[in-house]
């Protein structure tokens, strides 16, 4: 299931093993194992429906919301398990940034949106909380677009930049790993390209687990993509190897668009 | 052409119910104004009532309702507002709060009079207030209970999940997420819902009665824990109880519009809060 070229690769971030998710009495995904490395890109593909986004939020902890939910296995990050008991979840969600598939800023200013994550870890000093803000926005190459009217409100702002700007909230509490739940699905041609680029950019500093929808798009961005169906790890493997020859009949019949 | 008409016809008709919504309102203003406002003058509402309220003012119920209307909202708003945001932010959804509701809806039909004997049961006679303000208010404050959860629940649910998880996933506790990322944002849909309900207290006439408004006190109160005349009390004494009623009919009708201004005040007041902050946030 596994190429060899693909084992070979240094630096494990996140040792997913024997993953298994459960809503009330339906299970959603199916003994995952798999491993993403660190600084690297690695997308997760697949139908609707096939358990990408749940994963996806099965590795900050964020499925923990959910009333009824239940989930089995472990997901190791720097060999720390995140599903032990006494973790601290908010040095874990700090760790482990997010963009979701919708933009939400907060309906605050633009200043205010990317100091949120500084502030409510306690950073109270204006000039620091000026410094990461400055620092997150040209990290998420929105600064020289909003550098005058960080006092607006962050609702005025166009749907890419919107996007953008969660991508700087995200940073400004450094995080290591950015999870992104199709980031580009709601934006035109152009935003796409943007945050393409920006995710391009940032794979040098961050370990990055994106969702697609578009094939094309985690054929562009990602260094490994894990083929996921009806709750089940089909696939992993280097990007071209997946597009070029997949070792399993489902996920060519997917990326062929035989289904899906 | 058959259903051309019956069309015709069912509009015509629900045009005129809703008319008649607006007459009945207009009515019932035009009778008290007319009534009442050549009574209404500077003494009327800054001087003590004498002969038994058949002449002079109305100031101790003014002052009393004022009261009551505060006091209530000093203690029903934190306690609402506080189980709201207990059902709807923290408490797992199931057979538990699903009881609770239940008890929260069956709560808000308790006939007020109702309440009026619970509270003489519990805050005047055991906890020994007496007949006072302070009975009075925390009588008003659990009638008044429900509707204070129920729109405080309402605006934490317009707030979207999506702000609640973006905040979340920064790391925010669940505290800070909702005093951070959720209030800021429902606090005014709260306060106008609950100032909405809190209008109607000002015009209770049972679970004052028996808790805190004196029949006739010419004198303003001193403390929370003495017996006030109130607007509605008083009218009801003067309408029915007062010895020629038909002599101080000006007086009733003057003493109907003060608690109607009043109320409409309050309401004024929540609707105008309402605008301002809708502006102010979107999503």
């Amino acid at each position: 299931m596994v190429d060899k070229k693909y084992s070979d690769d240094t630096e494990v971030k996140i040792l997913v093993k024997d993953l298994s998710f459960y809503y009330g009495n339906v299970q959603a995904l199916f003994n995952i194992t798999m491993k993403i490395y660190a600084r690297k890109v690695t997308a997760l593909i697949g139908p609707s429906g096939c358990g990408k986004s749940t994963f996806l939020r099965a590795l900050n902890r964020m499925n923990d919301i959910i009333d009824q939910a239940h989930t089995s296995g472990n997901v190791l990050i720097d060999d720390i398990d995140v599903y032990q008991n006494d973790i601290d979840i908010v040095s874990l969600r700090k760790k482990v940034g997010m963009v979701f598939q919708k933009s939400n800023p907060f309906p605050k200013s633009i200043f205010d949106n990317v100091a949120y994550g500084p502030r409510i870890h306690g950073i109270k000093n204006r000039k620091i909380l000026s410094e990461i803000v400055e620092k997150s926005l040209v990290r998420a190459a929105l600064w020289n677009e909003v550098k005058d009217r960080l006092g607006k409100n962050a609702m005025d702002l166009s749907g890419g930049q919107q996007q953008r700007l969660c991508i700087a909230r995200a940073l400004a509490v450094q995080p290591e790993i950015l999870l992104m739940d199709e980031p580009a699905s709601a934006l035109d041609p152009q935003s796409t390209a943007k945050i393409e680029d920006l995710i391009d950019e940032l794979r040098r500093d961050y370990t990055i687990i994106i969702v697609t929808h578009n094939m094309q798009q985690a054929a562009r961005v990602s260094d490994f993509t894990a083929f996921l169906y009806e709750g089940y790890l089909i696939e992993i493997g280097h990007t071209d190897q997946i597009f070029t020859k997949p070792l399993e009949k489902k996920t060519e019949d997917y990326i062929t668009g035989r289904f899906g | 052409m058959h259903t051309a008409i019956s069309q015709r016809a069912t509009y015509w008709l629900m045009r005129v119910i809703t008319y008649f919504i607006v007459f009945i309102i207009a009515s019932i203003i035009f009778v008290i104004l007319w009534n009442g406002l050549p009574a209404v003058s500077w003494e009327f509402l800054t001087t003590m009532p004498r002969r038994s309220g058949a002449e002079g003012g109305i100031l101790p119920a003014i002052v009393g309702t004022l009261s009551l209307v505060l006091g209530t909202i000093i203690i029903a708003l934190p306690l609402g507002m506080a189980t709201a945001i207990y059902l709807s932010e923290y408490a797992t959804q199931g057979r538990f709060t699903h009881t609770i509701r239940l008890a929260i809806v069956t709560l808000a039909g308790v006939p007020s009079i109702v309440f009026g004997l619970f509270g003489l049961g519990l805050f005047v006679i055991f906890m020994k207030f007496g007949a006072s303000i302070i009975s009075g208010c925390l009588t008003l404050a659990c009638m008044i209970l429900p509707t204070i959860i129920v729109s405080s629940e309402e605006a934490l649910r317009v707030v979207p999940r999506s702000l609640r998880e973006g905040s979340l996933a920064l790391g925010a506790t669940k505290w800070q997420t909702i005093y951070k990322n959720v209030l800021p944002y429902s606090v005014s849909g709260m306060l106008t819902g609950s100032i909405l309900g809190i209008g109607r207290v000002a015009g209770e006439t049972a679970p004052i009665l028996l808790t805190v408004a004196a029949f006739y006190l010419p004198k303003l109160p001193r403390s929370i824990f003495d017996q006030v005349m109130a607007l509605p009390y008083h009218l009801y004494i003067l309408a029915t109880q007062h010895p020629e009623p038909d002599k101080v009919r000006s007086m009733q009708y003057a003493t109907a519009l003060v608690l109607v201004l009043l109320v409409v005040g309050v309401n004024i007041v929540a609707i105008l809060l309402r605008i301002r902050m809708r502006k102010k946030h979107r999503w």
